[in-house]
């Protein structure tokens, strides 16, 4: 499979404060790249290089196999579908609206743009009917997310990225979201950059799971081979696994 | 009497509508200049805060010897009323503008839409009834302390005030006060109104 983001030698440093050191990392049509990691280790940080919201000090980014820097930051950005934890969505649009934001920004006609929409709603599982005229404001935390994915899947970005997209929703929203997240994939074949600190999480979507510690990466490994690892932080995650919660 | 009245009113409300269109002019423009641009704020916000802590009656007194805005007569007047607008007008705006949910303008930026973009279709609506706030008490104030223009020959309800001041006559100094106070209630109240329609709009 061809890659579709290179990261070489990338190192960040914020106010004085290293957050990336060198990081390298490929990612392959199709995979889904867990970033793993503490607070403050560094996996935000990692995203947001990414996407050109965070400048890099040091090292380069390739997406679809040009330089981030010979980018246009506009399009590049249209290209990768972005999700946060509390959904970003407009307060002030519909839901129709905030799901359609790329295809308008990227000029299609209102017909097509709707259209659209009502497909993306439909394939997260919130009819359209239903839900086309909402506010933000009259959504429950999981129905955000649905449509915060909804959004950023919109423009249909070869990548996308996702920073603790289901971190503040009830075990059972998220159980929930997760699952569907994985018929999503399955369906349109993206590629995507998730970002978690819930290793149970990290197991269940990651192909391949890249842990940080310390703006570092520690270990590169699919979840089976992960659970195996001696890493010592690896271990120190598998642990919050066992105990009893 | 009645027809001074009316005449005088319709002054006044020219010297109020004068000076709000031009602190809008100034103000809005500039709280979203100052609201990308940290440096700048603390200084700006910071004159205009003093500005407004000036007496009324003192700001005239030192805007007359001054060349181009000073001297007696309407512009000054509009001037110093300006000075006054400007604070409520920057200040809400700006509040508005910053009080934008960080995770909305992260994802506006992440989606790839345009700083221009942003601003128009994300930070200004959002921002829009503090905004009216801000205009609401910028018309209210202006409306009250337009009666003191007319120490310095800005015309306006205030020629009654001080007319009734200098004849010993309290149905003079009605005759301005009654007026300006109730168009400063009618003012509240409709942008009051306007200001809760735009909140319930936007989603609060």
């Amino acid at each position: 499979m061809d890659p579709i983001l290179e990261i070489d030698g990338l190192s960040c440093r914020i106010g004085g404060r290293e957050v990336l050191r060198q990081i390298d990392l490929t990612v392959a049509e199709g995979e889904t790249v867990v970033l793993l990691g503490r607070s403050g280790s560094g996996k935000t940080t990692l995203l947001k290089c990414v996407n050109g919201m965070s400048p890099a000090t040091e090292g380069e980014v390739r997406f679809e196999g040009q330089r981030a820097a010979d980018w246009d930051l506009i399009r590049m950005r249209r290209r990768m579908g972005y999700v946060i934890q509390e959904g970003g969505l407009f307060p002030h649009w519909t839901v129709a609206r905030n799901v359609g934001l790329v295809p308008r920004l990227e000029g299609r006609s209102e017909a097509a743009t709707s259209r659209r929409v009502d497909e993306l709603l439909e394939s997260v599982g919130m009819p359209p009917g239903e839900f086309r005229g909402r506010y933000p404001r009259q959504l429950s935390g999981g129905q955000k997310q649905r449509v915060g994915i909804a959004r950023a899947l919109a423009g249909d970005p070869p990548l996308l990225l996702l920073d603790e997209p289901f971190a503040a929703l009830d075990p059972i929203t998220r159980f929930d979201l997760q699952r569907q997240f994985l018929e999503l994939r399955q369906k349109l074949r993206k590629t995507a950059l998730f970002v978690t600190h819930d290793v149970r999480e990290a197991l269940m979507l990651a192909s391949r799971i890249v842990l940080l510690r310390e703006g570092r990466v520690e270990l590169a490994a699919a979840p089976a081979e992960f659970v195996a690892a001696e890493s010592a932080e690896a271990q120190a995650f598998l642990g919050s696994l066992r105990e009893p919660s | 009497m009645a027809a001074e009245i009316l005449a005088l009113s319709i002054e006044h409300i020219e010297l109020v509508l004068l000076t709000l269109g031009i602190a809008a002019a100034i103000g809005l423009p500039g709280a979203v200049v100052l609201a990308r641009r940290v440096r700048w704020r603390r200084p700006v916000v910071g004159f205009v805060n003093i500005a407004q802590t000036v007496p009324s009656l003192a700001m005239f007194g030192f805007l007359l010897p001054l060349p181009l805005v000073g001297g007696i007569g309407k512009h000054t007047a509009v001037v110093a009323l300006t000075l006054y607008a400007l604070l409520p007008i920057v200040r809400n705006t700006l509040v508005g503008l910053l009080g934008v949910d960080a995770g909305v303008r992260e994802s506006a930026v992440a989606m790839g839409m345009t700083p221009r973009q942003i601003l128009w279709q994300v930070e200004l609506p959002l921002a829009v009834p503090s905004i009216v706030a801000g205009l609401r008490l910028a018309t209210v104030a202006t409306i009250g302390t337009a009666t003191i223009a007319a120490a310095i020959g800005g015309g306006g309800l205030g020629v009654f005030i001080f007319r009734g001041i200098s004849m010993y006559d309290k149905w003079t100094v009605l005759a301005g006060a009654v007026p300006a106070a109730a168009m400063a209630l009618a003012a509240d109240e409709a942008l009051g109104w306007v200001e809760h329609k735009l909140s319930v709009g936007a989603g609060k």
